[in-house]
């Protein structure tokens, strides 16, 4: 090979390693993306099914109850509109506790429970994690309007 | 009085970062020495002022002065010595002016070691530090001033987070901020090089060690979060792929890439430009980093200021340094010549697809990291993208860089035969597929992702031991021992950074392959069972420590007939911030990890237990740990020290070393 074709094939080698890893990247993208919802958002329906998302949310008061095996743990999600319960198995965040915000992930069931994978709580105790402070923000706001 | 004196002295260091950002640049372009000379004693004396200045705010910690604000919201008088001391950098100021000692510490360690650079590049270099100092003083001065007072005093503090009052506070925040703001000095050098217009092999000789050596406190610093969160956070995970987690590790990718490419530019001139947008980004991302996790967009532990404006100030700052540095680089890049030319089969080449690589990797993870933040930015609604993105995205982009990373040092530079390569590089392939099948056989866990983490650790560790008998056989000659002595250490420190990485992928595959946990409700008396292991719970008892009530509980683990250790859980009570926390106890082994934690107590009076077994996971920071070992080797190779005092032309030094 000349040279010059060796630069070609060189370049060309790189371009398209390129342009493969950066396919990769974006297909997995689009296929891993978890979408956040809101309680009032998922009362009314616009969750995905089979699919996982989040909800945010305050924990309900006198809402934690755990089952007679004492690791499944019943909870619901609020944003002081609507209320959605949720199951979960597994060991809690330190800060999980009734009043306080939450974040869950999972999938919704056909019984209308949503079965979480993973809960998330704050870290200190003047901290709110940002989706579930805008979930409490959201219904708050729509509260408002419809008094008015 | 002691918090005034500190907070004059850090105004102090600011005007001389000013200085010194300002008076060698100005010489560097009127070729005045004595300007020039400015550079040296200023950098100097601000480390001075910006040490007195912590040293203020360390004295105000320890002697509990709550009539400072940061200390009053940070710490407490019963909080034990060590961790009213970390709770200095425990918090948004006070990691800033940790941050900023950091890059002064860099500054004054580049006025020491490098004192053989010409005086022009020198007094650039120092300005371009000068400038970013300048920027993160006056960042610290104007929007996080850690000497505010707090009027009337607090009688008692509000202490220190408990998840922070731990001993991997004391040293993962200063490593991971040396690793940070160590790749200012890369850039620094670059920038240097391009206002200079010389970017040859001696500039990248300058960088290297710089840069090896920022990287290894880096490596360092994310592979000691990495073990603080598996134990502190009780879920027997060693990484999240948090954005916080992210931010670090963008600027560890491409700073190996970084490393890599001025290996190029210093033996074949080639690369250039490329080797300057290396550092460039490295740089970028470490200041995003600090933006991220500072600016309190990503909710995280992290995360301690909320206020818009410190997060606006940072950004502002960090499109500066971007915008800046690539304007220099569109105008200056034009004039770099290509440099050495290298044929298809060559060590170059290998080195540019894992750079590229590499290059996406980081982009990948900033895509993951950013997008969400994006859109919510642009209230398009709220995301987030979890470990299967990068999980996915990781295995097909780390696979080559990792086959090509042993293929590489058999190829010759600028041109090497393939069949060669291929003659010796398929036997050590082939026996690594087949080793890695066999061996997923033998653990009994065979999916394409455990044969393929076994191979791939195969390959490394095959390769290793080939690349090491070539080396002492290229020494024809001489006995076994002088051909080993006369390897430099350089080339010993790529071979063990090489060697952790094959250690990290055992430690890897391993854990996400054989990993098993339970959560158990037990009473005293019971016992479980995991991966042959059985748990007897012995029951609780109080046990209160300095600043925090907590119950322990005792399980003994026996295997067979054999006790294999007694382990304590805690679940403590933080009285002054009214936090619950658990504390996961942990039996390490060099094969396997036990580790049990405390959940809660139920109403009939049994425990909630949760029981973890993770094999191999400590060959994660053996790993981690060989690779910072490699990087302090490359860094103290002799030829660093002895070229730096004359010039040599390029190839010269790639005859020695190769």
């Amino acid at each position: 090979m000349k040279p010059r074709s060796k630069r070609l094939v060189l370049l060309g080698g790189a371009v398209a390693l390129l342009v493969g890893a950066v396919a990769l990247v974006l297909t997995a993208f689009q296929q891993n993306l978890v979408f956040f919802h809101t309680p009032t958002e998922v009362a009314e329906g616009k969750a995905p099914t089979g699919r996982a998302f989040r909800i945010g949310g305050l924990v309900e008061q006198g809402s934690i109850k755990r089952a007679a095996d004492g690791l499944t743990v019943q909870f619901a999600i609020t944003d002081t509109a609507k209320v959605i319960p949720v199951t979960y198995k597994g060991s809690l965040p330190d800060l999980f506790s009734e009043g306080k915000g939450a974040v869950v992930q999972g999938t919704m069931g056909p019984d209308g429970q949503f079965k979480a994978s993973e809960v998330l709580a704050k870290h200190d105790e003047n901290y709110m994690p940002p989706e579930a402070q805008h979930a409490v923000d959201e219904a708050q706001k729509t509260a408002k309007t419809v008094k008015q | 009085m002691i918090p005034e004196l500190g907070h004059f002295s850090l105004i102090l260091a600011l005007v001389l970062a000013f200085v010194q950002a300002v008076v060698p640049l100005v010489g560097a372009s009127r070729n005045r020495l004595a300007l020039m000379a400015v550079g040296r004693p200023a950098a100097q004396g601000q480390f001075l002022f910006i040490v007195f200045s912590f040293g203020c705010l360390t004295w105000a910690f320890v002697t509990s002065d709550f009539s400072l604000q940061l200390a009053a919201t940070n710490s407490h008088s019963e909080t034990p010595l060590i961790y009213k001391i970390t709770g200095v950098w425990g918090n948004h100021e006070g990691s800033l002016l940790l941050w900023a000692m950091s890059l002064s510490l860099w500054t004054v360690a580049v006025t020491v070691f490098s004192r053989n650079l010409p005086d022009v590049f020198m007094a650039r270099v120092l300005g371009v530090l000068g400038c970013v100092s300048t920027g993160f003083l006056s960042f610290t001065l104007i929007t996080s001033n850690p000497f505010d007072r707090l009027l009337p005093g607090a009688a008692q503090g509000r202490d220190l987070n408990p998840l922070l009052q731990d001993p991997g506070m004391i040293i993962h925040p200063p490593l991971l901020y040396m690793g940070y703001v160590g790749f200012s000095v890369a850039f620094a050098f670059a920038i240097a090089a391009l206002l200079s217009g010389r970017m040859d092999a001696a500039w990248a000789r300058w960088s290297r060690p710089w840069t090896t050596v920022a990287w290894v406190f880096l490596t360092s610093g994310i592979a000691v979060g990495s073990g603080w969160a598996y134990y502190e956070l009780g879920w027997g995970g060693w990484w999240f792929w948090d954005p916080v987690e992210n931010a670090s590790f963008m600027p560890w990718l491409l700073g190996t890439a970084l490393m890599h490419s001025l290996a190029v530019t210093e033996k074949r001139g080639a690369f250039r430009s490329w080797t300057v947008l290396l550092a460039i980004g490295a740089f970028s991302l470490s200041l995003m980093g600090t933006f991220l996790v500072r600016s309190g967009v990503l909710t995280s532990v992290h995360a301690f200021a909320t206020d818009p404006a410190r997060g606006l100030f940072i950004l502002a700052l960090l499109v500066l340094v971007i915008g800046v540095s690539l304007v220099l680089f569109a105008w200056r890049a034009p004039t770099l010549s290509g440099g050495g030319s290298f044929g298809l089969v060559s060590r170059e080449s290998a080195l540019l697809g894992n750079n590229v690589l590499l290059a996406v990797a980081s982009g990948s993870v900033l895509l993951g990291t950013l997008y969400p933040l994006f859109i919510d930015a642009l209230n398009l609604g709220k995301i987030s993208v979890g470990p299967p993105y990068f999980e996915t995205v990781f295995v097909p982009l780390m696979t080559p860089v990792i086959v090509l990373m042993m293929i590489g040092p058999f190829v010759r530079w600028k041109g090497d035969d393939g069949d060669r390569i291929l003659r010796k590089v398929a036997p050590g392939l082939v026996a690594s597929a087949a080793l890695g099948l066999g061996l997923a056989f033998a653990i009994g866990h065979v999916s394409w992702r455990t044969v393929l983490g076994l191979s791939l650790a195969a390959w490394v560790l095959i390769g290793s031991i080939q690349i090491l008998v070539q080396r002492i056989a290229d020494r024809r000659g001489a006995a076994p021992g002088a051909r080993l002595r006369s390897i430099p250490s350089s080339w010993w420190g790529m071979w063990l950074a090489h060697l952790g990485i094959g250690v990290f992928i055992i430690g890897v595959t391993m854990v996400g392959s054989l990993n098993t946990q339970i959560q158990v409700k037990m009473m005293p008396g019971d016992t479980a069972q995991l991966a042959g292991y059985t748990f007897t719970f012995r029951g609780v008892k109080d046990s209160p420590g300095a600043n925090y009530a907590a119950a322990r509980a005792t399980l003994d683990v026996t295997r067979g007939d054999s006790k294999i250790a007694t382990l304590n859980p805690e679940k403590r009570f933080y009285q002054a911030q009214q936090m619950p926390m658990t504390e996961a106890s942990i039996d390490i082994g060099p094969f396997r990890d036990v580790y049990v934690n405390l959940g809660d107590q139920l109403e009939d009076g049994a425990w909630v237990v949760g029981l973890f077994y993770r094999p191999f996971i400590s060959w994660i920071w053996l790993g981690c740990t060989l690779m910072a070992l490699g990087g302090v080797f490359a860094a103290a190779d002799r030829r660093y020290r002895r070229l730096a005092e004359r010039e040599v032309p390029v190839g010269a030094a790639a005859r020695q070393v190769a």
